[in-house]
């Protein structure tokens, strides 16, 4: 009995090994090469043997990667504002609001989410063009917000659904209009919701690769995915895999940051006593 | 103080009609409850007073204005949800002070309003605290000071006391009645399925059922004089003995009720003949469940300890004049 129970133990937590070790080792091996230099590139080694930051100075020295970062910075930011505050406004209305077609309107947002990225793109294309914000930041925040936005509605809606309904009456007793519940009383509940929904809209943008080749042409527009790219080397057979690691590594830390300060702001719980149960 | 008149309020959900027509008057300063079995439209008309609701058709006014189409915030109301319904990111203070603060108070009157009403629900150490760290009852009374610090002319309860506890509903119960006391410029709306409830609180009771008014009287017009089957019934504890057949024959009737107080233990004539099939002794009354071979066991409330063993013969006498007789449609029948 004992013996089985070390074994299920042992057992376990080896599983959980082989698990992180499936899933952190790519991020691990990527920083690893990010400190070497020169030939050591091309060794494979697992532990750090000596550590140069000579390709972080080329990476943020050189070229317009600095510039790239600030774009994407920029675009997936305003890409959150811009989804949450539409998102938290609309389901307000699909949550709380009782109207005809209210159903269909949010199958139809599901079903949106379903096209993939290539079906539109030439459409989206020509529409970028149409309003003249090709090649802006403005074209990738505009078409990152449209892909994010049928997830956002989604979340929040079921989440508004779930705030309790006297909440909401009682502050229109209390003389509040729908702007003033919505920002003074359900905004505060629903913190949890907005900062997953949030992260995964600012993940999603930082992270997209298609749109933002396609709606960008030049070096100081791009943002960082398509930057990396395009990183070349000193010759066109040399592909600067240094520069290229240090790069992905630095792109990453901003979201590492994100989510572990935000990590503290998802609790649970937060509507606990406003009602009953 | 709002004087709120109704006429043949309206109310569809579509298909569904849950007020019938329904007319009444509050008086100023009157507290009123509003009583019935779960799905009277009770808890509907309450919302329509208070504006939450749209009136299908009819007229209500409060004082004599046309409050129809007022919303909630303009008709001079507060509401205490059954649930509470606190803002569980603002503390007790903020709480209460929110419906002053939307309509621009200056802080200090909102500071005095709010630290008033806390005093006299006792309430004042909790005001820093958010509604999760308080108890059931300290909620409801946070509940009840958002109410007051409105100042309304008009308080609408909706079955404040159905989530506490037993104890804390009847501590409550007279901390309610005290306001009203206290508070004799406010008219009160009360609903309630608790019939307990309506009998200690109201100075008039309005007994609905499927969305049109039954009775509306003081409670103990109710008690006395139910103009019908179901208020007699829906109206004291333990319920009214209905008996039918043949013993209500006897007495021109279709049905008669009795209520258990009226009912001795005695020989005389005219005395139902049966058997005890349980006894429950409160103490200070004891109900003695009889079986006469009319259905339902007859309940009869002795005061004192009175001991009867299940299967013991007995017979019991109902005081004559306190016998409510009804006819075929559960109407009272007139001597």
């Amino acid at each position: 009995m004992n013996a089985w129970a070390i074994t299920k133990r042992a057992s376990f937590y080896l599983l959980v090994l082989v698990i992180v070790v499936f899933a952190v080792f790519p991020f691990y091996y990527a920083i690893l090469t990010s400190f070497k230099s020169g030939s050591d590139l091309f060794r494979i080694t697992y532990w750090p043997e000596s550590i140069s930051l000579q390709n972080y100075i080329n990476v943020l020295g050189v070229g317009s990667f600095p510039r790239n970062f600030l774009n994407s910075v920029f675009v997936a930011s305003i890409t959150v504002l811009l989804a949450l505050f539409l998102a938290v406004t609309a389901s307000f209305a699909l949550a709380r609001v009782r109207f005809r077609g209210r159903g269909l309107l949010l199958m139809t947002i599901l079903g949106v989410s379903m096209f993939p990225q290539i079906a539109v793109l030439a459409g989206l294309f020509e529409l970028i063009r149409f309003i003249g914000i090709y090649n802006t930041p403005w074209a990738l925040i505009f078409s990152y917000t449209i892909f994010t936005l049928p997830f956002t509605v989604w979340v929040l809606t079921t989440f508004m659904r779930d705030l309790p309904i006297e909440i909401e009456e009682a502050a229109i007793v209390d003389g509040a209009n729908p702007w003033i519940i919505i920002t003074r009383v359900f905004l505060p509940l629903m913190w949890p919701a907005l900062v997953t929904t949030g992260l995964l809209a600012f993940i999603g943008a930082w992270n997209e690769f298609l749109f933002a080749l396609t709606f960008t042409i030049s070096n100081d527009t791009r943002t960082v995915p398509v930057a990396i790219a395009l990183l070349s080397g000193g010759t066109q057979h040399e592909i600067p895999w240094g520069s290229i690691m240090a790069a992905s590594v630095i792109v990453t830390v901003p979201l590492v940051v994100l989510v572990l300060i935000f990590q503290r702001k998802i609790v649970s719980g937060l509507t606990a006593g406003g009602v009953k149960g | 103080m709002a004087h709120i008149q109704l006429k043949n309020i309206r109310k569809s959900f579509g298909m569904v009609d849950v007020i019938k027509g329904v007319d009444l008057e509050v008086h100023s300063g009157e507290f009123m409850v509003f009583v019935g079995p779960s799905g009277c439209g009770k808890s509907t008309l309450l919302r329509l007073l208070a504006g939450l609701e749209d009136i299908t058709s009819g007229e209500m006014t409060f004082d004599g204005q046309l409050v129809n189409a007022l919303a909630p915030s303009k008709r001079g109301i507060a509401m205490v949800f059954q649930s509470y319904a606190l803002y569980p990111h603002m503390t007790v203070y903020e709480n209460m002070a929110f419906g002053m603060q939307l309509a621009k108070s200056s802080k200090e009157a909102i500071r005095e309003r709010v630290e008033r009403a806390a005093e006299m629900l006792q309430i004042t150490p909790y005001l820093n605290r958010l509604p999760k760290q308080l108890s059931g009852g300290q909620r409801q009374r946070v509940a009840i000071g958002r109410a007051i610090v409105r100042d309304p002319k008009v308080f609408l309860f909706d079955e404040p006391l159905s989530n506490l506890d037993a104890a804390l509903r009847v501590a409550t119960r007279l901390e309610i009645a005290k306001l009203h006391h206290q508070m004799t410029g406010s008219t009160m709306i009360y609903v309630t399925h608790d019939q307990v409830e309506a009998m200690t609180l109201a100075d008039r009771i309005c007994v609905l059922r499927d969305g049109l008014i039954e009775q509306v009287g003081t409670p103990l017009e109710l008690y006395d004089n139910p103009q019908s089957m179901f208020v007699a019934g829906f109206i004291g504890s333990p319920k009214m003995n209905f008996l039918n057949g043949q013993i209500a024959e006897g007495f021109g009737a279709n049905t008669i009720g009795i209520r258990s107080e009226h009912i001795e233990v005695s020989d005389r004539e005219g005395s139902w003949k049966g058997k005890v099939v349980h006894s429950e002794n409160l103490g200070s009354d004891t109900y003695v469940y009889v079986d006469i071979g009319a259905g339902e066991p007859v309940i009869v409330r002795q005061e004192g300890k009175s001991m009867h063993q299940p299967d013991e013969p007995i017979s019991i006498a109902p005081i004559p004049d306190k016998i409510h007789r009804f006819d075929k449609a559960g109407k009272p029948l007139r001597h």
